[in-house]
């Protein structure tokens, strides 16, 4: 707990303080048992030759971390999981930005095209992975069809490791959902005065978006990231039903490398060093996110 | 937009009405295919579900069967003897609806803790909420699939159905925005007429904090019915299994399946978030804006 001078509390603060810490409980046993538990038990287990038993556990230092950092598919599941992240956070922000904009404007209608364009990512799951096996098929699929049309050869897709990254990315900006509405929310909060005066000022629609809307959206921006930063580590689903890591490693990214040494080779003391490592790389990425946010997030003044 | 300005001789073009009328249209000029492409993988998805087999591999690809053949419903939800996908559909169901009322429940209290009580150490555990949301659940698999197999939890539902009633950093986060833009006057006017916390946070809290906890409700419903990775873990047998889980079993190796069946039972499979989604979407999309992220 905090060090901190503290008052002599009265009774019935006392009694506050009480019934504050019997709401939080469940929340609290739940965060020591599923999840800091969890976490430094895996720091410990990582450093052990854990197979399948808990009962001869050996410990053996850093070995499954030198085993992994000798591995060449470790590295290659670092770099797709870097470069899937680094493509929906560019391209899923951007679009959940544009979507954000488009929704933001005061057409008749607009919150039908809100709920269509939610629709995906409610729907994403094991049901719509497999609907995008179909839809990503070469010879067969809409999407290389439609890409005919126009007269486009359309790629192999996932089929393909070098198109398969690029692929799952597309995909996943069909459910930018969460973050859309997240930045529609920030959007509707900027003042409206504060374009009133831009506009009296002379200022056009790019000059507004430039100097108001940004500036005002950027604590959300900033939110939006981190979120889908973490949430693009956790893509196990469309790899276990559309890729399984193919073709060749050009999809196997860190949580299915995980998945796999932990549930199929059963080298769990291994994924316990794995999972570690993700640790380290999403809470470098947080960290640097808060180092550069402090260039461009601007704070209306009000304290934190 | 709202500017009052001569009505001198503007071209129509760049008159108000003009620049309106052409934001209208470019607006609707995105909208429109943007929305056709977002509902496309549900089309294709239903169109395939109601083709024959034939019609599957026909090429060029229609979007509009021309017999729709109704039959791949049943067929599919029936036709594989070891997938029974009505038991799936109760497992999935009651592990959903467990979860959203533990998840309520347990977020509640918290959320009015941190939202409205004063406490030594609050600030701390605040950040812990805040930190924890960060945290890759996926990642914490391998720990907590050996301490469910400690506790004898393995191929029931409890690894999946127990931990919801245990907080969702996420959830607190949320629902504690909510609370915090309740007026403080209603808080202290119940407290002068001798009401708890508790009577405070069920009389005055949860009713007025609807929208938010049918958006909790819906993202929880969502979350719970398509999630995958944990009953592909945690569930052996195939009565224990839940729907994503089975519709995976349909998928056989690498283009052998029966895809007209598959996508019909993934088509049944969709349904019922579609219908949580279309009658909760009003709360949904409102409850997140009102809540609001700014922290």
């Amino acid at each position: 707990m905090l060090r901190r001078k503290t008052k002599p509390v009265s009774a019935s603060a006392k009694r506050e303080e009480r019934i504050f810490y019997l709401f939080i409980l469940p929340w609290l046993i739940g965060l020591v048992v599923f999840s800091i538990g969890p976490v430094f038990g895996m720091l410990g287990l990582s450093f052990t030759d854990w197979r399948i038993s808990l009962d001869d556990l050996q410990f053996i230092g850093l070995d499954n971390y030198a085993k992994l950092f000798a591995d060449p598919i470790f590295w290659t599941s670092v770099g797709n999981t870097l470069y899937i992240v680094v493509g929906r956070v560019v391209f899923g922000v951007s679009f959940a930005l544009l979507l954000a904009i488009l929704l933001n404007q005061k057409v008749p209608g607009i919150a039908f095209f809100r709920a269509v364009y939610y629709l995906p990512t409610v729907t994403a799951g094991v049901a719509v992975a497999l609907v995008w096996i179909w839809i990503f098929n070469p010879r067969l699929g809409i999407l290389n069809y439609t890409l005919k049309q126009i007269g486009i050869q359309g790629p192999p897709w996932i089929y393909s490791s070098q198109w398969v990254k690029p692929s799952l990315i597309l995909m996943s900006l069909f459910s930018v959902g969460p973050i859309m509405i997240i930045l529609l929310a920030g959007l509707q909060g900027v003042p409206k005065e504060l374009y009133e005066s831009a506009e009296i000022d002379g200022a056009g629609n790019w000059a507004k978006f430039h100097s108001v809307t940004l500036p005002l959206l950027s604590p959300v921006l900033f939110f939006v990231i981190i979120i889908s930063v973490v949430s693009s580590f956790q893509n196990f689903t469309e790899i276990r039903v559309m890729t399984e890591g193919g073709p060749g490693e050009s999809s196997n990214v860190m949580i299915w490398y995980l998945w796999e040494n932990a549930f199929i080779f059963l080298q769990l003391g291994v994924a316990a060093a794995v999972a570690w490592i993700m640790f380290v790389i999403l809470m470098a990425l947080t960290g640097l996110q808060f180092r550069l946010g402090r260039r461009w997030v601007y704070y209306e003044g009000e304290a934190r | 937009m709202t500017t009052d300005r001569p009505k001198k001789t503007v071209s129509w073009r760049k008159s108000i009405k003009g620049r309106r009328a052409i934001g209208i249209f470019i607006t609707f000029a995105l909208l429109i295919p943007l929305g056709i492409l977002f509902v496309m993988p549900f089309i294709v998805m239903v169109s395939t579900a109601l083709k024959p087999l034939n019609q599957v591999f026909a090429f060029p690809p229609r979007l509009i069967p021309e017999t729709a053949q109704w039959q791949n419903f049943p067929d599919g939800w029936y036709g594989y003897g070891y997938v029974d996908f009505t038991t799936c559909t109760w497992n999935s169901l009651k592990i959903t609806v467990n979860n959203i009322i533990g998840n309520l429940v347990s977020c509640t209290l918290a959320a009015y803790a941190f939202a409205r009580l004063k406490a030594r150490g609050k600030n701390f555990f605040f950040a812990i909420v805040l930190a924890t949301m960060l945290l890759p659940n996926e990642a914490l698999v391998v720990p907590q699939y050996v301490l469910f197999n400690r506790f004898g939890w393995l191929d029931t539902h409890l690894p999946l159905m127990v931990p919801p009633w245990f907080g969702w950093p996420f959830f607190i986060f949320l629902l504690r925005q909510f609370f915090l833009t309740i007026p403080e006057e209603l808080v202290d006017a119940a407290k002068i007429d001798g009401a708890g916390h508790a009577r405070i946070l069920l009389q005055i809290f949860v009713p007025l904090s609807k929208p938010a906890l049918a958006t909790l409700a819906i993202f929880a419903f969502i979350g719970n019915w398509n999630n995958f990775f944990g009953p592909l873990l945690y569930l052996r047998t195939p009565n224990v299994q839940t729907l994503p889980v089975c519709l995976v079993q349909y998928q056989g190796a690498y283009g052998n399946t029966d895809w007209h069946l598959m996508m019909a039972v993934a088509t049944i499979a969709v349904i019922p978030v579609l219908l949580i989604f279309i009658f909760g979407q009003r709360y949904f999309v409102e409850g997140i804006a009102t809540s609001g992220v700014k922290g």
